[in-house]
C-alpha cells in the first residue's frame, strides 16, 4: 500500500521530511507501525506512538487506503 | 460559548478573561502557561512549538464541548501558541466561567491536563549546547 505520510515534532526529525510518499506491506495503521519501527528503529525509543487519519486518532486495527494521508503523532507536549 | 484560538501572535490573558466574562457566571479562572527558563537545572534558552494545527484545534474543541457539558461551563477560552517563545512568554491561556467558583477551578485543571494529553502539540526545549523534544522518551 502506498499513502502520504505526514510527520511532526521528533516524527519529522526521524524520517527527515514533513511529508512523503510512503510504500508498506498491509493495510492496518497496525502494519504501518511494525514497518516504520522495523525502517526507522529510533521510534520504538519513543513513549508513545500514535496514528490520526482525517483528523482524528485511529486505532491499530484501523484500515487505510490508498494515497490516504496518515500522520504520525509522536508524545504530545503542548501547554 | 466556546472560544479557540491557535497562533503566532503573543497571547493574552487578558483578553480571554474578557470573552468568558457573562452576567450567570459568578466565576471565572484563568490558567496561564507560561515558559520556565529551566528544565531539570539545565537553562532553557527559549521553546519552539508546532502543531498539526486542524486536528490541535479541532482537539482543543471537544475539550471545551466536554467542560460545557461535564461541569457546566457558561464560557472557554483556549488560546494556545506556536512558534518561538522566550522566557516568561505565555504559551497557553484557558480561562472558563461558570455560575460558581468551585466548577470553575475543576473545569481548568480538567482542560489542560487533557491539553497535554490529546492535542498534537509539541515544544521543542533550546539549551545552549543542543536541544530536544520534550517528552519524546520515556
Amino acid at each position: 500500500m502506498k499513502i502520504k505520510l505526514v510527520a511532526f515534532g521528533i516524527a519529522k526529525d526521524i524520517l527527515t521530511h514533513r511529508q512523503q510518499e510512503f510504500v508498506f506491506e498491509g493495510s492496518s495503521i497496525a502494519d504501518l507501525k511494525s514497518n516504520l519501527l522495523e525502517r526507522f528503529p529510533a521510534f520504538s525509543d519513543l513513549k508513545k506512538l500514535s496514528f490520526a487519519v482525517d483528523e482524528e486518532y485511529q486505532e491499530d486495527t484501523f484500515l487505510l487506503s490508498e494515497d490516504k494521508e496518515v500522520v504520525i503523532i509522536p508524545p504530545v507536549s503542548g501547554g | 460559548m466556546i472560544n479557540i484560538q491557535l497562533s503566532d501572535i503573543p497571547l493574552s490573558a487578558d483578553e480571554c478573561t474578557e470573552l468568558v466574562k457573562d452576567p450567570s457566571a459568578g466565576g471565572v479562572v484563568v490558567f496561564v502557561g507560561t515558559v520556565r527558563d529551566q528544565t531539570k537545572g539545565k537553562a532553557v534558552k527559549r521553546l519552539e512549538f508546532e502543531a498539526y494545527a486542524p486536528m490541535a484545534v479541532k482537539e482543543m474543541y471537544k475539550i471545551a464541548t466536554t467542560i460545557e457539558k461535564k461541569f457546566g461551563a457558561t464560557n472557554v477560552v483556549i488560546h494556545h501558541r506556536t512558534g518561538v517563545l522566550g522566557i516568561k512568554d505565555v504559551a497557553v491561556v484557558i480561562a472558563v466561567s461558570t455560575p460558581h467558583r468551585k466548577a470553575a477551578f475543576e473545569a481548568c485543571e480538567y482542560a489542560i491536563d487533557t491539553l497535554k494529553e490529546s492535542v498534537p502539540i509539541w515544544k521543542k526545549e533550546i539549551f545552549e549546547d543542543g536541544e530536544i523534544w520534550v517528552a519524546a522518551h520515556p
